[in-house]
């Protein structure tokens, strides 16, 4: 796998500030995300991952602080930037956030109908190729979200996401809710897809296994902050109660030793 | 030979050397340029060389093209071989071609003159299946309220008050206003006729008789269809939506005590009671306009209307007005349980509601109207 670039990040956050009414979310935050990287976002429940995300993205407007992308302020974008932007990466939200009234296969097309001269066959056909690529059969195009189950609706939310085969993906909690098999497999895909095609990612999770499977590097939210970010190894050597609670406590231990000797954290 | 594609930047070169033609692409093998990159490689010889080294980015829409005419010219009996592919490319490549989907049939579709036949057949057993639903359901709803007269505990009467409120008292202005209106215009309707032949003062039977015997539940009953049992329809739908009713019947709550009999027995309650508003409302604009119009007393009008007009006019209105609460209520209730998980069956269900909730209270109402003339009231 690709290691970090030394060079500038594509994603700079600086000094974020996010609150609702007075529940202050992030104060202070500080995040760079490299390009070619599989980063792992990892916090309490609450600690305002799911709230990061947007922000970064756009859909959330932070009190202060600035994110920058691709060398575009994000905040302060035109829209002609947001639009190019938005080419540039895609999203995939915690429960899929498919267009309900359309099928799998329309719901991946929708990225692709901004491609001005893609007739509907080639757009047809690129689509079943994201379908498949995400692990789903064939028969999942025609299907509608309502009629899968949750984890394949997570893999179309994928789908949909890289349908322009953007430079970063966020994924939020992709494998919360799968089956071990289908995690791991999820897993798998995500390290497949990040060295074929140079993806960055951006990964929100919980999940341990992912961690050790997948991530070139951890950023830990606590205290409204990024507390540390690092390798995993470096993350054992964190003097803080609650990353050293969530990275040697006895569920970790066990996803350590489940690691691959074929993954990355070989080194470990 | 070289086609160029300015606006992507993407270049293909045919050409013959030695045994295979060699067909060089240089450029950015994208999404953006996959429609010209498609149409390029249309031509190419079913065995051929195809050089990589100039590309500058491909990426899965470029991989699928190349994968695509691998598949082509495979089918053909030929074979496709790559030059200077970088390391990337090549992964990609792999990952494309494992992955390329294999279109599998849909199932067949009647058509012609058998899917017409098909079609009708579905939508006759299909409007079969809809009323045994509701008689079943309406069936249902009488067992819950069954039980909770013989367990009054189960019942919750906080929810019952509070859809009386929802139901019935918001009600109050709209239905006064649309009875009052319906007096006017009946008053001054009958006046221009009536005035022919000197006969005004009949225009008291004719608002009292229509009021009473027909518009003021019926027109009620309209209203109330379109306010409550899209409501209905709305709450219970978006719980039946998140599941939430199936974590009820989990939790040892019957959505039929819970859900159905209050709201029902809510509309059970209240229909009777605006209609009476109704009536009432309808009396009074009446009245107002026949004063204004054909300089009829108040007291004029309510002689006649005592001397005239029998009280089983008003029986036979409001008599049907427990029907009208339970067919809206059933319908409702019911559409709301046929909602399936996504939100737009929940809209389609809410409008279904209105319109099969206001045409049953109609024709209830011609039944009523055949029923009553039979008995002679
Ligand atoms: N739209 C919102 N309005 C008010 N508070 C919100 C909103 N979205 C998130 N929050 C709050 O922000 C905090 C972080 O939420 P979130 O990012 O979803 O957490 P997580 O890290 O579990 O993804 C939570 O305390 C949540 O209550
Ligand atoms: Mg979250």
């Amino acid at each position: 796998m690709t290691q970090p670039d030394d060079s500038a990040p594509i994603i700079r956050v600086r000094g974020l500030r996010t609150q609702f009414g007075s529940h202050v979310v992030h104060d202070g935050l500080d995040l760079d995300v490299y390009r070619g990287e599989i980063l792992g976002v990892v916090g309490g429940s609450g600690t305002g991952k799911s709230v990061l995300l947007r922000a970064i993205t756009g859909l959330e407007r932070p009190a202060a602080g600035r994110i920058e992308a691709f060398g575009t302020e994000v905040l302060t974008a035109s829209p002609d930037d947001r639009d190019r932007l938005d080419d540039r990466w895609g999203v995939m939200f915690q429960d899929g956030a498919l267009f309900s009234s359309l099928t799998v296969r329309e719901n991946v097309e929708v990225p692709l109908r901004r491609i001005p001269d893609l007739t509907p066959e080639l757009r047809r056909a690129l689509a079943d190729l994201k379908i498949s690529l995400v692990g789903l059969p064939y028969r999942a195009g025609d299907a509608y979200p309502s009629e899968l189950s949750g984890g394949m609706r997570k893999r179309a939310g994928l789908a949909r996401a890289l349908a322009l085969d953007p430079e970063v993906v966020f994924l939020d909690e992709p494998t919360a809710g799968l089956d071990p098999i289908g995690a791991s497999a999820f897993d798998q895909l995500i390290n497949t897809l990040s060295e074929a095609l140079g993806l960055t990612v951006f990964l929100v999770t919980h999940d341990l296994d992912t961690l050790y499977a997948t991530c070139d590097r951890i950023a830990v939210l606590a205290e409204k902050r990024v507390l540390v970010t690092g390798t995993l190894p470096e993350m054992l050597e964190v003097d803080h109660p609650w990353v050293q609670e969530y990275f040697t406590g006895p569920r970790a231990r066990l996803a350590r030793d489940a690691v691959r000797p074929d993954t990355k954290t070989e080194a470990d | 030979m070289t086609t160029s594609m300015p606006t992507s930047g993407l270049q293909i070169e045919h050409e013959e050397s030695g045994a295979a033609p060699v067909i060089s692409l240089s450029g950015a093998l994208t999404v953006h340029a996959l429609a010209s990159l498609q149409a390029g490689l249309k031509e190419v010889p079913q065995t051929s060389v195809i050089d990589l080294s100039k590309v500058t980015r491909i990426d899965t829409a470029g991989a699928w093209a190349l994968a695509d005419l691998e598949r082509r010219a495979a089918a053909s009996g030929g074979r496709l071989r790559y030059r200077g592919a970088s390391e990337a490319a090549e992964l990609l490549l792999d990952t494309v071609r494992r992955a390329m989907p294999v279109a599998e049939p849909a199932p067949g579709t009647a058509t012609g003159l058998r899917a017409l036949f098909e079609a009708t057949g579905k939508r006759v057993v299909g409007g079969y299946d809809f009323l045994r639903g509701l008689v079943a359901f309406l069936g249902m709803f009488l067992a819950g309220l069954f039980r909770v007269v013989i367990h009054p505990r189960e019942f919750r009467f906080t929810s019952l008050v509070a859809h009386c409120d929802d139901v019935g008292l918001r009600a109050v202005p709209i239905v006064s206003l649309m009875a009052f209106l319906i007096g006017v215009v009946l008053a001054f309707q009958g006046a221009t006729q009536l005035r022919q032949f000197g006969a005004e003062v009949f225009v008291v039977d004719l608002i009292a008789i229509s009021v009473l015997r027909e518009l003021g539940i019926l027109l009620t009953a309209i209203i109330v269809a379109g306010r409550t049992a899209s409501a209905f329809c709305a709450a219970i739908g978006s719980m039946k939506m998140r599941q939430e009713i199936d974590a009820m019947r989990t939790l040892g709550l019957d959505p039929v005590t819970v859900l159905f009999v209050p709201r029902i027995l809510a509309l059970l309650l209240m229909l009777p009671i605006l209609g009476l508003i109704a009536d009432i409302m309808g009396l009074f604009g009446g009245a107002l306009m026949s004063w204004i119009e054909l300089g009829i007393s108040p007291s004029m009008f309510r002689t006649r209307l005592v001397a005239d007009i029998d009280i089983s006019n008003v029986i036979v209105g409001l008599v049907k007005a427990p029907v009208f609460a339970v067919i809206i209520g059933v319908v409702g209730c019911h559409a709301g349980m046929q909602v399936k998980g996504d939100a737009e069956s929940l809209g389609r269900m809410t409008s279904s509601a209105v319109v099969t909730a206001i045409f049953a209270v109609i024709v209830a109402d011609a039944l009523f109207s055949i029923f009553f003339a039979e008995v002679g009231m």
